[in-house]
C-alpha cells in the first residue's frame, strides 16, 4: 500500500517489543524504553502517532471470547446478489451482535459465498437466531447462507512481525 | 470456564482500548476502574495466566504499515488433522488458526508484512501440507469491532 505511513526503525522495534504484550510493571514504556533505547516519552509520543496514524488500533486487553461467555461463535456466510452487497453489508455490519463483516471473493464452485459476518453469543441457538435475523434482512438478495460454528481454537497469537527492517 | 467476579468483568469490559499513555498506567487506568495499581496488575496477571485475556498491549492494524491480512482456509481429511494443524500453526504469519463445521474444515488468519508475503505463506502452506489452500482476501470491509463485554 502506497499510502501506509512511513514507519522508522524505532517504530518497528517497538510494535516488536510490545506485540507480545505491555510489561505488567508500574511504568511499562520506561522499560519498553529502555529495551528500545528510547526514553519512555519518546516511546508514549510514537505510541500516540501511531494510535492517531491507525497503524495501533487501540491498546489494552484482549480477550479469549470463549473464556469470557461468549462459547457460541459462528461465522455466518452468504450468497449475496454483487449489486446489493455493498448497500446490505453495510446493515448487516450494523446489527449489534455482529463483530466483523466483510465482503470477500467467492471460490466457485466449491465456495458460492461473498459476504462475511462473524457474530457471537453464549449458545449455538443464539448464533442460530443471530443468523436468521441476518438472513431476514437481506430478504431475496441472499440465494443462500451457511453457519460455519468453531469448534476449538488452533493457534490465537495474533500479528507477530519479524524483527528484520525493510 | 474460569470464575470472574465483578472487577474482572470490568477489567475486561472498560480496558479492551484507551489504556492511557502516561508514566504510571496501570496506576491511572486502576483509578478508573476504583481499585489500586497493584490490584489491577495482580488481576491483569491473573486472568492472563488463566487465559481469560490473551494478550494486554497494543493491536497493531498490519495493513496500515503497508502488510496483509488474508483469511484461508482448507479442507483436511478427518486422519490428518492434527498434523495438519501442527504444520500449518507453525508459521509465523498464521495470526490464527480455528476448527470450523464445514467441509472447509480449518480457518487462518494470514498476516504478512508485505502483501507478497501471503503467496509466500499460501505456497508454504500447500507444500507442506499438499493441500489447496483457499484464499479469501477481503474485498470490502464494513464492520469491525472487536470489543466483546464479558458475560455473566
Amino acid at each position: 500500500m502506497s499510502d501506509a505511513p512511513k514507519l522508522d526503525a524505532i517504530d518497528r522495534a517497538l510494535i516488536v517489543a510490545t506485540q507480545g504484550g505491555l510489561p505488567l510493571a508500574a511504568r511499562p514504556y520506561r522499560l519498553v524504553g529502555e529495551q528500545v533505547g528510547v526514553s519512555a516519552e519518546e516511546v508514549m509520543a510514537r505510541l500516540r502517532a501511531m494510535l492517531d496514524a491507525g497503524i495501533i488500533r487501540r491498546i489494552g486487553a484482549v480477550p479469549n471470547h470463549y473464556a469470557i461467555g461468549w462459547t457460541a461463535n459462528g461465522m455466518t456466510v452468504w450468497d449475496v446478489a454483487d449489486e446489493r452487497v455493498d448497500e446490505l453489508g453495510g446493515r448487516v455490519g450494523s446489527l449489534d451482535f455482529v463483530t466483523h463483516c466483510y465482503r470477500r471473493p467467492r471460490a466457485l464452485p466449491d465456495w458460492p459465498y461473498n459476504l462475511f459476518a462473524m457474530v457471537h453469543g453464549n449458545s449455538r441457538d443464539e448464533v442460530r437466531d443471530q443468523a436468521a435475523r441476518i438472513a431476514a434482512l437481506l430478504g431475496d438478495a441472499s440465494r443462500g447462507g451457511d453457519i460455519l460454528f468453531s469448534t476449538r481454537i488452533l493457534k490465537k497469537t495474533g500479528l507477530r512481525i519479524q524483527v528484520a527492517a525493510d | 470456564m474460569p470464575e470472574l467476579d465483578a472487577v474482572d468483568r470490568k477489567i475486561i469490559d472498560e480496558l479492551q482500548g484507551g489504556f492511557p499513555l502516561c508514566d504510571e498506567p496501570y496506576a491511572a487506568a486502576a483509578a478508573q476502574l476504583g481499585i489500586s495499581g497493584d490490584e489491577l496488575l495482580g488481576r491483569l496477571r491473573r486472568l492472563l495466566d488463566a487465559r481469560v485475556l490473551t494478550r494486554f498491549g497494543p493491536l497493531v492494524q498490519i495493513e496500515r504499515m503497508g502488510g496483509a491480512f488474508v483469511l484461508a482456509a482448507l479442507r483436511v481429511p478427518e486422519e490428518r488433522y492434527d498434523e495438519v494443524a501442527g504444520l500449518v500453526n507453525a508459521l509465523p504469519q498464521v495470526a490464527h488458526n480455528y476448527r470450523r463445521e464445514h467441509a472447509l474444515n480449518m480457518w487462518f488468519v494470514l498476516a504478512t508484512e508485505t502483501p507478497a508475503g501471503i503467496g509466500a505463506a499460501i505456497a508454504r502452506i500447500e507444500e507442506a501440507t499438499g493441500l489447496p489452500v483457499y484464499a479469501f482476501p477481503k474485498e470490502r470491509e464494513y464492520f469491525v469491532e472487536m470489543k466483546l463485554a464479558a458475560r455473566a
